[in-house]
């Protein structure tokens, strides 16, 4: 029989060109759209506007050094960064044990309708967040909303408050909608990974003695500890990029008093202007800048810190 | 289950891609070989009035086509809080239509500074209007105007007057009378005492602090002082503006720190709240919606027989876009703007918005007219924000809001706000 040609034993490989046809239009369409506007903002954050018009002008990183210390742009940058990180926790603290909660759940092959379950639980997240801001806003209406008839309905009444508009919970409030719009991630996440873990194991355990309880945590959570890490880093992401929740319930200003701020509507407010305040794109550039860095070090520590140390629980 | 599933999730991502997420974009006009000739040339608006778009496409639009037949006009409204950004986009994009609606003072200089917004002084009409109608749009040396005045907004007070009459109360002169008034419309508990939120911040200063302001400041003497480093936000005459929002606290709706515009505007309309701080161009849309009659009154003076000050704010002009390809259609545009015509149609279509230019004319709505004739009784001046104050960081405007809602809501005190405002003013405005 005679034998095909045998590129790996005529010694010298030929240059693969198919990986470059492959992969030139994702490479081009990426630097175009990505990497050349994501550099070309950062060397603008390096100058500054002139106030009517006019080119600009190189200042170096005087632009950063206002961000972070200038008394006019320090406690705006700070409050944003502060009410990210709060965001940021009050999603990984609510939403990664729902969604694990959820995911144990429908996850469970006796339950009845858990796919209608599964599938209720996701609708939120298909929804457009101006849709779930408007929504909620008529919820939660002081005037309007259910949300004090229901509360009255159980003689809870005297609890209801005007979530939104007071300055101690109104982001709580926010970051716990955005909580119930997409838990259905990482429940998807999560109830993936557990339907992945072999049977087997599982029964093992249970021969074995073990209560469902002690397979939960023993067995089955470990499993998908790399699960969580991901959802936290694509949590973390989502956040600190977050901007239209809060632009479609608080507008711009991020009320009452900035306590809803986050580094997107900073961003938006800073690059956009607002009302009779005329944007400042290099301004605007900077704190970019200063969002793309708090990304890429969270994203940096998730990579060394965490998913070095879990690896070892891998399937 | 599986085809059922599919279903329900096409019709809900139907469902999401249907929502209007977007306002209708301005198209850039095609353009025209000679419009000279007959053919028909198309001008596009741009405007963040995106609730007159009836009144343009069936009143002024027509009005106009019957003079000039060939020149068709296209009003292509954004929305409001986006018109600046969007706008902007689109005049560096080269996307921007013929006709740019204005917005007083800075952000319209910018543009013209910018080389977006063509001059107009030599516009045939423009000597229609007075100088202070024209200075919201005039380059700081008073030489080169870039938008045709359209229209100023006056502010007050809407009251359900069937509320008013079923209470046995008359319209207040003076600030003690206003606080009697809501004291015993709040006794009474039929209706909301005042209908307003610090929900959206803007109103608190809008509707609130420049409305009942310029009876404290002495409206333009006030203004100007404030310009010219004369007079401070700390001065007793600026502090007594807060306190007396504060004092408005139990009067405003429950749960007022998270009710909205619109929700204010609803519960006025729908007769559960006796007296709404206005702004002269809710009017129309009131007419539209409130099955009551409604009167107004100014804002009131602290003795009765004081001279009464308004705001009346230069508000909305149109301008011409440097670029435009159909430079001389958009000029014959904004030629019959200034005209007596143009004055009486687009202050009676839109009642509310009152004419800048010399014309006499007269209104048929008869709430606008309340408004209208206290352009005789009391002196005008306009938001002390607007001109030249707000052009620097922190942003002044912005900044009125953001304490006028907190005064109000009771989380700052009235001298902790005129400090921190003349604070941020004096951090770049040197007079």
């Amino acid at each position: 029989m005679p034998s095909p040609p045998d590129i790996h034993r005529s010694g010298r490989k030929p240059f693969p060109t198919y990986l470059v046809v492959f992969l030139a239009p994702a490479t081009v369409l990426y630097t175009l759209f990505m990497v050349y506007p994501l550099l070309d903002s950062l060397r603008l954050s390096l100058f500054s506007t002139p106030t009517q018009g006019g080119p600009e002008l190189f200042v170096g990183l005087r632009n950063f050094v206002a961000l972070l210390t200038d008394d006019l742009w320090a406690p705006r940058f700070w409050g944003a960064l502060k009410n990210n990180f709060i965001f940021f926790a009050v999603h990984t603290l609510v939403q990664n044990p729902v969604g694990l909660l959820l995911a144990a759940l429908v996850s469970n092959p006796r339950r009845r309708g858990a796919g209608v379950y599964r599938t209720l639980f996701f609708m939120p997240t298909m929804l457009s967040v101006v849709i779930i801001g408007f929504s909620w806003q008529l919820i939660l209406n002081p005037l309007w909303g259910i949300a004090s008839g229901a509360l009255h309905a159980v003689g809870l009444g005297a609890l209801y408050q005007p979530w939104l508009g007071h300055a101690g919970s109104a982001l709580i409030v926010l970051a716990l909608i955005s909580v119930w719009q997409f838990v259905g991630i990482p429940m998807m996440l999560f109830y993936a990974a557990l339907i992945g873990i072999p049977e087997e194991w599982v029964e093992a355990a249970r021969v074995d003695g073990a209560s469902s309880w002690s397979i939960f945590w023993r067995i089955k959570f470990p499993l998908i500890l790399p699960t969580v890490g991901t959802v936290t880093v694509l949590t973390y992401v989502g956040n600190f990029n977050a901007f239209d929740l809060i632009y479609a319930v608080q507008g711009a200003l991020a009320g009452p008093n900035f306590s809803t701020d986050l580094m997107g509507t900073f961003f938006y407010r800073t690059f956009f202007g607002f009302q009779l305040q005329l944007g400042s794109p290099t301004m605007g550039a900077t704190v970019a800048t200063m969002m793309f860095l708090i990304i890429l070090v969270g994203v940096l520590l998730y990579l060394f810190a965490w998913q070095r140390r879990v690896q070892s629980y891998e399937l | 289950m599986r085809p059922l599933l599919a279903l329900l999730l096409i019709a809900v991502l139907l469902l999401t891609g249907c929502t209007p997420a977007t306002a209708p974009t301005a198209k850039p006009a095609e353009p025209t070989k000679a419009a000279t000739s007959g053919e028909t040339v198309t001008l596009t608006i741009e405007s963040w009035r995106n609730d007159d778009l009836t009144i343009w496409q069936d009143k002024i639009i027509p009005a106009f086509n019957a003079k000039y037949p060939n020149i068709k006009v296209v009003f292509a409204p954004s929305a409001p809080t986006e018109y600046n950004a969007a706008l902007n986009a689109k005049l560096e994009g080269g996307t921007a239509g013929d006709l740019i609606t204005c917005r007083p003072f800075d952000v319209s200089l910018g543009l013209y500074n910018k080389g977006y917004l063509a001059s107009l002084s030599d516009l045939p009409g423009m000597d229609n209007f007075s100088a202070v109608a024209k200075s919201a749009w005039i380059t700081d040396d008073g030489k080169n105007a870039f938008c045709v005045p359209m229209a100023s907004v006056i502010h007050g007070f809407i009251y359900n007057a069937d509320a008013f009459k079923e209470l046995g109360l008359s319209t207040p002169k003076t600030e003690a009378q206003l606080i009697a008034a809501l004291e015993a419309i709040k006794k009474d508990g039929r209706y909301a005492p005042l209908a307003m939120g610090t929900a959206d911040q803007w109103e608190a200063a809008t509707m609130g602090f420049q409305n009942i302001g310029p009876n404290y400041w002495k409206g333009e003497d006030g203004r100007l002082a404030l310009i010219a480093g004369k007079a401070k936000f700390t001065d007793a005459d600026y502090v007594n503006v807060w306190n007396t929002l504060a004092a408005w606290k139990p009067y405003m709706p429950q749960g007022f720190e998270a009710v909205k515009y619109p929700d204010s505007q609803n519960l006025f309309t729908l007769g559960k709240a006796a007296i709404y701080p206005a702004g002269s161009w809710e009017i129309s849309l009131f007419n539209t919606q409130a099955k009551f009659k409604m009167g107004a009154f100014s804002p009131p003076t602290k003795n009765e027989g004081d001279t009464c000050y308004i705001s009346d704010h230069t508000d909305i002009a149109l301008g011409m876009n440097a670029k435009s390809a159909h430079a001389a259609e958009a000029r014959t545009f904004l030629e019959w703007m200034t005209t007596a015509e143009f004055a009486e149609l687009y202050s009676n279509a839109l009642p509310g918005f009152f004419t800048l230019s010399n014309h006499k004319i007269a209104l048929t709505d008869p709430l606008a007219q309340e408004f209208l004739n206290w352009r005789g009784t009391c002196k005008s001046t306009i938001r002390n924000s607007y001109q030249i104050l707000s052009r620097g960081e922190p942003n002044l405007e912005n900044e009125l809001w953001n304490v006028s809602a907190q005064v109000i809501a009771g989380t700052l005190t009235p001298d902790a706000a005129a400090k921190r405002i003349q604070d941020g003013l004096e951090k770049w405005y040197k007079p």
